[in-house]
């Protein structure tokens, strides 16, 4: 029986609380194998590790349990101070009498016996622990950013200057993603264009940037350090090499289709770039719109195009390349308001969202950047703004607050009053949230100062009448009854995570929230990182944000990418499976529920009634190997085993739980 | 198609009209509808605290004795009250086990519970009552008002959206009506403020039958004898022509060519049976 020393911490009284302490370390001095049993107050502390490493050289220790928090949380501070002491650190086993019992439990009368319990199971395994070496794996030194959007952009520029080459996967023709879409930005005013294209050629023009436009990522496979990703890059139906971006083709093209950058408010061609300032200035064929490849006719592009990059006959490609990371950054979409029937979108031109009347006011937008009704062209003089249309809303929308509505509201009623000088704008609101550098300061001015209207309470009803629209609200400060008969209405409505969210998350093997926004690790300390190690996020795929959150989130997921790349090797996992080839049959089911592809058939000869015998059993790569353990659930003979979690082990803890009450 | 049919308190008095006509029109259509014996109260309203259970047992007593049969009503106020209380005998397990233990009955929310109009549209269907009209009500510019009973809460009634709904309108086309629609065909009528605080019904009603007049209506149907009184007694006296107000079942009626004396005729036979069952 190997000698084994319990330690367990009283966490302050996080622990000592509900569990006897001294009656724990009494019953433990009693477990088969243990010849040393002391408490400390914070066994985390530098003190308490000490007094771990000094136990386990004084008394010659072979096995170490500690009974304290989570493994989650120091399972690795302890595993550190067994190895200074010079024992394998897989030889340590933590029981969590913390999470596991003494949050859950009322008293000491039910905490001690509880804590023993789980102390006694512990022992039971740790005895049959064995000395383990996690291997160490290559590190790819490339990166994948998946979504070219200010986040993917700005991660993929941090990394690329780190000195690591990064691969950018955008869906669209053009990387830039929403920002490229918005006329100025809160609360400083700038153009968001002139912010936004430096940093999209800096990314077009930096050596270590590759963009992939127009693709999308279609398969991942394997694991921290050695991602192995599928992209499908579609059929543009131009020459990238030989188009020099002269823009004759979409001039002379005869078929038009709705412009997905306008927000449907206008209309592109059918080859197109999606916004003038695109990157790369390399135009793509709306093959649904397009009038040769609906009706075989045409080919006016082809005619016309001076270095005649049109190839009709393109076909979409592959790319598979190997990244030691990947970052996730896909941005959001805008809930469409039309299941709020009482609010009447989308049956009246008049009636927009707030990302639609943002291209209201562009230069490049559906109306040459003058802010007109697109039912008269007329300016609007009167402007109701509606907040939360879709946010906060437990019973019909999102309950979550979209956080960037109140300020791009406040920018649009001052961008209003510069374009309209007469113009009077009303918000309609549920609370102003304005927190942020300078945020504050901005709504107020243009409550103040540009003569915004700000009417606390909500809106019940919208509907035409005349050549103008009827708002009924109420003033709930005031508790008046409002109406206004105002000629544009703008909708400030939900962010919303995009709709094929899942689908990317379940390829690349991250979870996301009720509302398929991607999961953080944690929610405080670990904002960038997912649970799957590698893989970090960045921007609105997190959660509704704004720019300036936006890129700090994306430098900070870079951060984490370049310290995963500046190493050569990583730590693997200890913890792997492996096959008792003698009792394995070979039925292989393992290998059908291995998430990881990391056990394979393999041939071995045997000797079998004097001659040999070939037959196929199963076998695991541990390099690929996660330790998940579905391979040791699904074996009908029991012959694949997780190292640290062997059958035996489990078995032993069952018992030390069960038997012994 | 035969139902059970509760006609509820109004429609013995002040919505006898409602009755007369749908019970004409329903025999013309080949939908018979049989009075529950022995019915009583509907419950008046449907109670907002949920642990208001004495305000459920007329309903739940009602809904029990359509023996989980097609149970039809008119009113639109006693449609709601059954209708939602057959939606918490649904979801509520302990609420249900109390009103039928006191009540003695056997029920767990099963039979559908249908408003008139809505075995119109869904049972017989408007097309096939396009083709049964008699007399088409050309020319004739009517605006349906639809007040909240029927369709609030949304989830519940599973009347018709609550915003745009189109039932009645739908209705209004298969019988050949000229449909016009205001915006206000939602809104409230003023409800019981008409007896409480007068002059907000009179907004309320005000609004909702001028934005009727400025689409072009001469006339609205209502399914709720609440509506009706609201729209005929708190309308402002503005000197000019009052807007008619009906009952759907009443132009339904006339488009079935029934008239007046026949309409009588069958009110009259009616009276005359249910006093020989007594």
């Amino acid at each position: 029986m190997p000698r084994t020393g319990v330690f367990i911490c009283h966490c302050g009284t996080n622990i000592a609380g509900t569990v006897d302490i001294e009656k724990a370390v009494e019953a433990s001095r009693n477990f088969p194998g243990v010849v040393h049993a002391d408490d400390y107050r914070y066994l985390c502390s530098e003190m308490g590790q000490d007094l771990i490493k000094k136990a386990i050289e004084d008394n010659k220790l072979e096995r170490v349990v500690v009974g304290t928090c989570s493994p989650r949380m120091h399972e690795g501070t302890f595993r550190k101070a067994a190895a200074e002491a010079g024992l394998n650190p897989y030889l340590l086993e933590v029981a969590n009498i913390r999470e596991h019992c003494s949050w859950v439990h009322k008293d000491i009368e039910e905490g001690t016996p509880k804590a023993i319990a789980l102390l006694r199971a512990a022992v039971a395994k740790a005895v049959l622990n064995e000395s383990l070496d996690a291997p160490e794996l290559e590190v790819e030194k490339r990166a994948l950013v998946i979504g070219g959007g200010i986040a993917g952009i700005q991660a993929a520029i941090d990394i690329a200057e780190a000195g690591y080459e990064v691969d950018v996967v955008e869906r669209e023709p053009s990387i830039g993603g929403r920002m490229a879409q918005l006329e100025k930005t809160f609360p400083t005013l700038d153009c968001s264009a002139c912010i936004l294209t430096p940093k999209m050629v800096e990314a077009a023009q930096h050596p270590n940037i590759n963009l992939i436009t127009y693709s999308e990522v279609e398969e991942v496979k394997g694991f921290v350090g050695q991602f192995d990703v599928k992209i499908r890059q579609k059929a543009r139906s131009v020459d990238p090499v030989k188009c020099t971006g002269c823009g004759v083709c979409y001039e002379k093209c005869p078929a038009k289709a709705s412009s997905e950058f306008e927000m449907g408010l206008s209309k592109r061609k059918a080859i197109y770039v999606p916004f003038p300032q695109a990157v790369p200035n390399v135009p793509v064929i709306d093959r649904d719109a397009c009038l040769y490849f609906r009706k075989g006719r045409c080919q006016i592009c082809e005619k016309e195009c001076p270095p005649q990059a049109i190839v009709y006959d393109q076909k979409d490609e592959f790319i598979e390349r190997r990244y030691g990371t990947i970052i996730v950054a896909t941005g959001f979409d805008q809930m469409s308001p039309s299941q709020y029937g009482e609010y009447g979108y989308g049956q009246h031109p008049d009636i927009l969202t707030g990302l639609e009347f943002e291209r209201l006011f562009n230069a490049s937008g559906p109306t040459g950047g003058k802010v007109v009704r697109l039912s008269d062209g007329k300016p609007p003089k009167k402007v109701v703004f509606v907040q939360c249309v879709g946010s906060r809303d437990k019973a019909r929308g999102m309950n979550y607050c979209s956080k960037i509505c109140c300020m791009y509201t406040a920018k649009q009623a001052v961008l209003l009053k510069e374009k309209v000088p007469d113009a009077k704008s009303y918000v309609f609101y549920i609370d102003v949230r304005t927190a942020g550098k300078g945020y504050e300061e901005f709504q107020r001015r243009a409550a103040e100062e540009y003569d915004v209207a700000y009417l606390r309470g909500q809106v019940g009803k919208i509907f035409p009448e005349g050549d103008h629209l009827v708002v009924h609200g109420v003033d709930s400060l005031s508790g008046k009854i409002i109406e206004i008969k105002a000629d544009m209405v703008v909708l400030a409505a939900a962010s919303i995570a995009r709709a094929d969210a899942p689908d990317l998350g379940r390829i690349v093997g991250i979870n996301s929230d009720s509302y398929h926004f991607f999961n953080e690790a944690h929610p405080k300390l670990k904002p960038v990182e997912t649970h799957t190690a590698g893989i970090f996020i960045a921007g609105a795929c997190q959660a509704p944000k704004d720019i300036p959150d936006t890129v700090a989130q994306a430098s900070a997921a870079a951060v984490k990418a370049v310290g995963l790349l500046s190493k050569d090797f990583l730590k693997g996992e200890a913890c792997t499976a492996e096959v008792n080839q003698a009792e394995c049959s070979g039925c292989m089911y393992c290998e059908a529920v291995c998430p990881y592809s990391a056990i394979n058939p393999v041939e071995i000869e045997e000797r079998y009634h004097g001659g040999t015998l070939k037959r196929t059993v199963a076998e695991v790569n541990p390099a690929l190997c996660q330790g998940c353990g579905s391979c040791t659930v699904i074996c009908r003979s029991g012959s694949v085993n997780l190292k640290g979690f062997s059958n035996e082990q489990i078995l032993a803890e069952v018992d030390a739980i069960c038997l012994q009450r | 198609m035969r139902y059970h049919y509760f006609p509820g308190c109004t429609l013995k008095g002040q919505a006898k009209n409602m009755e007369n006509t749908t019970m004409a029109a329903a025999a013309a259509l080949g939908i018979e509808l049989v009075e529950l014996e022995e019915w009583q109260c509907c419950g008046a309203v449907y109670p907002l605290y949920e642990d208001e259970l004495i305000t459920l047992l007329s309903p739940v007593r009602t809904l029990a004795a359509a023996k989980g049969e097609p149970l039809v009503s008119l009113c639109a106020a006693c449609h709601h009250v059954l209708k939602r209380a057959q939606e918490l005998m649904q979801r509520n397990e302990e609420a249900r086990k109390k009103v039928t233990d006191y009540l003695e009955v056997e029920y767990t929310g099963e039979g559908r519970v249908l408003h008139f109009l809505e075995v119109l549209r869904d049972d017989l269907g408007f097309d096939k009552l396009a083709d049964m009209v008699k007399k088409p009500l050309e020319g004739r510019k009517v605006a349906a008002y639809y007040g909240c009973l029927l369709l609030r809460p949304s989830k519940v009634m599973q009347f018709d959206d609550p915003e745009n709904p189109t039932i009645m309108e739908d209705m209004l086309k298969a019988i050949g009506a000229d449909v016009v629609k205001s915006p206000y065909r939602t809104e409230c009528c003023g409800a019981y403020l008409s007896v409480t605080e007068e002059a907000v019904a009179r907004d309320t009603v005000s609004r909702i039958i001028d934005s009727a007049r400025s689409v072009g209506a001469e006339a609205l149907i209502t399914a709720c004898p609440l509506c009706r009184y609201n729209l005929e007694n708190c309308a402002a006296e503005d000197g000019k022509e009052p807007l008619k107000i009906y009952y759907f079942s009443e132009l339904l009626a006339e488009a079935m060519g029934l008239q007046f004396d026949q309409l009588m005729s069958a009110a009259l036979e009616r009276r005359r049976s249910s006093n020989g069952n007594k």
